[in-house]
């Protein structure tokens, strides 16, 4: 491989603190044309930091960025789009109601320019997509299209910008395995196209996959910088995570009773994401039920029908071999389902309640923390002190607001508060998002830990391994229709992968009579 | 330029914004004094002396303040559930509506007896008429602002209506007026012989009890996790309508424990000139006071201080009483910003 060492990008020893905590030390790195550099690193590593200086929205406190040698200027979110750096970020940004070709050339032309060019542009759009192999109809609306054909989109609207250096930000999160494959083809023909790209990533398969070269942040510090070529797996793993924390051991368990139970569920499509079609599920105590999938297709409607925020337009929920009729949040945790929500923030905890309000907050109107409707602060607190030293959450106090600890703490506080009351059924979904490993681990082995005391587990997340790793039996998802169950070790990830892009679904109903 | 939150802040960071921002309005309004052509140091001698400079001055003050805290509990304890009752005028009337309904006749009890049933009834009245927005709200997603806005009109128009009409005092000499409530239905001084009445004692006590519900009561704590995230109350279990519901009971309870406490402790007739915008006031007063409860009764004193002293002043000094909705006016909108300016810090690109 002739490469050209033509600098493309360079970010010069960054350095960006906030308060007491050093998100970026003295970061170097530098790719060169036609290169494909991952940056590796876990969770709160300082990735997107980095990313974030670069493109102005944060000044670094020293440090300097450049583009083909220029120096760009700090804290201007232009210079780094305008000198021909593009970003696909993890969340698109795309206007659903817009179809794909007004979405690639939104903000490309100035407001007081009265000429579209839509021919022109549509044009420029066809070749990119034929030449990048990135097929995608520019008519069709945005709001319509899968999540792989919105991570081409999110792809186009970059190259329709000529950028020249393209960085992606977990690309892999929302894709199945096949469709990684795809966005893999596409990123090589990219490179020998002279474009270099940033793919940032903490799957170590997928960059010992893709890139030349990889960067490996820890904490904020670069600890590493090496050819793909001269390197492997466990090497690289070491310095992305340090020698911390090992991830627990899986051991296989025996499995009781169904306690929770989803009858022939049915529930009704949420804006773009699928209902529930017809669903069956049981939840057997002493097991970790991992469910697959790619984001959207129906989890956030299973979770919400187990959780008890919704009621299934047929169909029945059964709890301990009873079929429910009211069914709401309270019902659900007085049935003994401890519930870890999606998002910590928005639906686990209020920002502004301290912890032993938060810590209180699924039972505060129980005979544990209230007497007709007198609340009883003395023991709210006793139990939120348990909470945090049980559970390890490192805080200032009980009086701290809960908005001040880190994601990793808040976790366990939400885990703890929901553990302590013995539960028989745990509903975890997407347990460890966005958590550094330490805390992974700690959230796994804990999960595991009740899994031992005999509770049905139900584990939904969208990172294959994740599931893999823990779960005893698998389902995988697609399209609100869930797949038949599968054992421990039965499938391989290109096997789950198949039917995480829904194509098992449909053998089985031409097989139907 | 953005928003960046702190952590927390220093003691000089939570107090140079708000003392500022009263330094700015005490600024401000002595440049349109100078405009109107008073010296602006009398003027605000003046202001100080006419609301708290004689036992007089002191007692009319506190007067004033009384259908102010209730009108700022009432809006402190919905807009602390994020449940924006902008109709506490409205409600103000209801209680006063149903005080002279019952109070003029209809019910010939002792004071013991006739008092505590007109607070209930008046009460009922401002919650019932809360109701319908809540229930909309909940129902149907009617947003709250408009509807609790709009019944302000539309009640207010309803009482001309029966003043008018029904209602309408023989004895008045043709004017849009009530009939007079039974002595025993008036409430009693707080103190012979000074021209305060319990009404001040009932409007202490309930911002007591409010606070003790918002910081003791399984409620208060429902509601304040409404108001802060509602999307995590539902996902705890907490019945969110349910709590929007009570809060507007709650709420328009104590803005018609206003209207009751003018009937019965100060007018003792229903005119519809009985609230100079109390309603609309206590939205300023809950503001100043952060929602805190009890921080409402000197939100409450501190406005109707500058109210009574502008007109005090206005008479010796010649200068628009106008000054008094200026000053409130300013005050309250640096008060919000210097406020955020405590919990963010600006961050220039």
């Amino acid at each position: 491989m002739s490469k050209s060492s033509v600098e493309a990008l360079c970010l010069n020893a960054i350095t960006k603190c906030f308060g007491e905590l050093t998100a970026n030390d003295a970061v170097s790195f530098s790719i060169n044309k036609g290169e494909v550099l991952a940056l590796l690193g876990e969770n709160g590593a300082g990735k997107t930091t980095l990313m974030n200086v670069l493109f102005g929205q944060y000044t670094a406190d020293s440090g300097t960025v450049s583009v083909f040698g220029q120096i760009l200027p700090p804290g201007n979110s232009r210079a780094a789009l305008d000198a021909g750096v593009g970003m696909v970020h993890q969340h698109f940004t795309l206007a659903d109601n817009l179809t794909v070709q007004e979405n690639i050339t939104l903000g490309t032309r100035p407001l007081s320019s009265l000429k579209l060019n839509y021919f022109k542009t549509r044009s420029k759009i066809l070749r990119l997509a034929k030449e990048f192999h990135l097929s995608v109809s520019p008519d069709a609306r945005v709001g319509s299209l899968s999540v792989g054909e919105r991570q081409r989109v999110e792809i186009l609207k970059a190259l329709y910008r000529d950028v020249k250096v393209l960085i992606l930000d977990e690309p892999t999160a929302v894709l199945t395995p096949q469709e990684t494959n795809d966005l893999f083809a596409t990123l090589r023909l990219a490179t020998t196209l002279g474009l270099s790209i940033i793919f940032i990533s903490h799957k170590l398969h997928e960059v010992m996959a893709i890139a030349d070269r990889v960067c490996v942040l820890r904490h904020g510090k670069k600890t590493g910088e090496v050819l793909i070529k001269n390197t492997d797996r466990d090497s690289l793993a070491k310095m992305m995570m340090g020698a911390e924390s090992k991830s627990p051991q899986v051991l296989p368990s025996k499995s009781g009773p169904a306690l929770l139970e989803l009858k022939d569920v049915v529930t009704p499509n949420i804006g773009s994401a699928p209902g529930l079609k017809s669903v069956d599920l049981a939840l057997k105590s002493g097991q970790i039920i991992g469910l697959a999938g790619v984001s959207g297709n129906g989890q956030a409607s299973i979770a919400d029908v187990v959780g008890g925020l919704s009621k299934p337009i047929t169909g029945e929920v059964w709890v301990n071999g009873v079929a429910v009729e009211n069914w709401s949040p309270r019902d659900a945790v007085n049935s003994g389902i401890a519930r870890i929500p999606e998002d910590r923030h928005s639906m686990g905890s209020i920002a502004d309640f301290d912890i032993t309000e938060n810590s209180i907050l699924e039972r505060y109107n129980t005979a544990l923390f209230s007497r007709r409707g007198w609340l009883d602060w003395q023991s709210s607190r006793a139990f939120a002190n348990r909470v945090i030293e049980k559970y390890d959450v490192r805080c200032p106090g009980v009086d701290t607001p809960i908005r001040l600890l880190s994601g990793g703490n808040m976790q366990k506080l939400i885990l703890g508060r929901a553990l302590e009351c013995n539960p028989t059924i745990i509903l975890a979904n997407q347990p460890v998002r966005g958590l550094d490993v330490g805390a992974v681990n700690y959230v796994h082995s804990q999960l595991l830990s009740a899994r031992d005391r005999g509770a049905a587990i139900l584990l939904i997340s969208e990172d294959l391994d994740e599931v893999m790793s823990l779960s005893d039996v698998i389902y995988v998802i697609s399209n609100g229709r869930l797949s038949p169950k599968f054992n421990r070790g039965k499938m391989t990830p290109a096997q789950l992968g198949v039917w995480m892009g829904g194509q098992g679904f449909d053998e089985e109903i031409t097989h139907a009579p | 330029m953005r928003l960046e939150p702190i952590d927390k802040p220093s003691l000089a960071r939570s107090l140079l914004p708000p003392v500022t921002a009263l330094g700015a309005t005490v600024a401000i309004a002595s440049f349109l004094a100078m405009l109107a052509g008073a010296n602006p140091f009398s003027v605000f001698g003046l202001i100080l002396n006419g609301a708290f400079g004689s036992k007089f001055a002191i007692l009319e003050t506190l007067n004033r303040a009384t259908p102010l805290i209730f009108t700022g509990l009432a809006v402190a304890v919905a807009f602390r559930a994020k449940f924006w009752n902008i109709g506490a005028e409205a409600q103000l009337y209801a209680g006063a509506l149903l005080t002279v309904l019952l109070g003029t006749g209809l019910l010939p009890w002792p004071s013991i007896a006739i008092l505590p049933t007109l607070a209930l009834f008046s009460i009922l009245a401002g919650a019932i008429l809360l109701l319908v927005p809540a229930l909309l709200k909940t129902r149907f997603g009617v947003d709250e602002v408009v509807t609790t806005l709009l019944f302000n009109f539309i009640f207010l128009l309803f009482v001309s209506m029966l003043l008018e009409g029904p209602l309408k005092d023989p004895m008045g000499m043709g004017w849009p007026k009530s009939a007079r409530l039974l002595p025993e239905a008036r409430l009693p001084r707080l103190v012979d012989g000074l021209r305060l009445h319990w009404g001040f004692g009932l409007a202490i006590l309930s911002a007591i009890s409010v606070w003790v519900v918002q910081s003791r009561m399984t409620l208060g704590y429902e509601m304040r996790a409404v108001g802060l995230n509602r999307q995590a109350a539902a996902f705890a279990g907490i019945p969110v309508n349910l709590v929007l519901v009570k809060t507007a009971l709650l709420s328009g309870g104590l803005a018609a424990l206003a209207g009751f406490s003018e009937v019965a402790g100060l007018k003792g007739s229903l005119t519809l000139d009985l609230s100079p915008g109390f309603g609309y006031t206590g939205i300023i007063v809950a503001m100043l006071a952060l929602l805190h409860p009890l921080g409402v009764i000197f939100a409450a004193l501190f406005v109707a201080g500058i109210f009574v002293g502008a007109d005090s002043m206005s008479r010796a000094a010649d200068v628009p009483t106008y000054l008094a909705d200026i000053m409130l006016a300013t005050a309250l909108l640096l008060m919000v910003l210097a406020i955020m300016l405590t919990r963010f810090r600006i961050v220039r690109n």
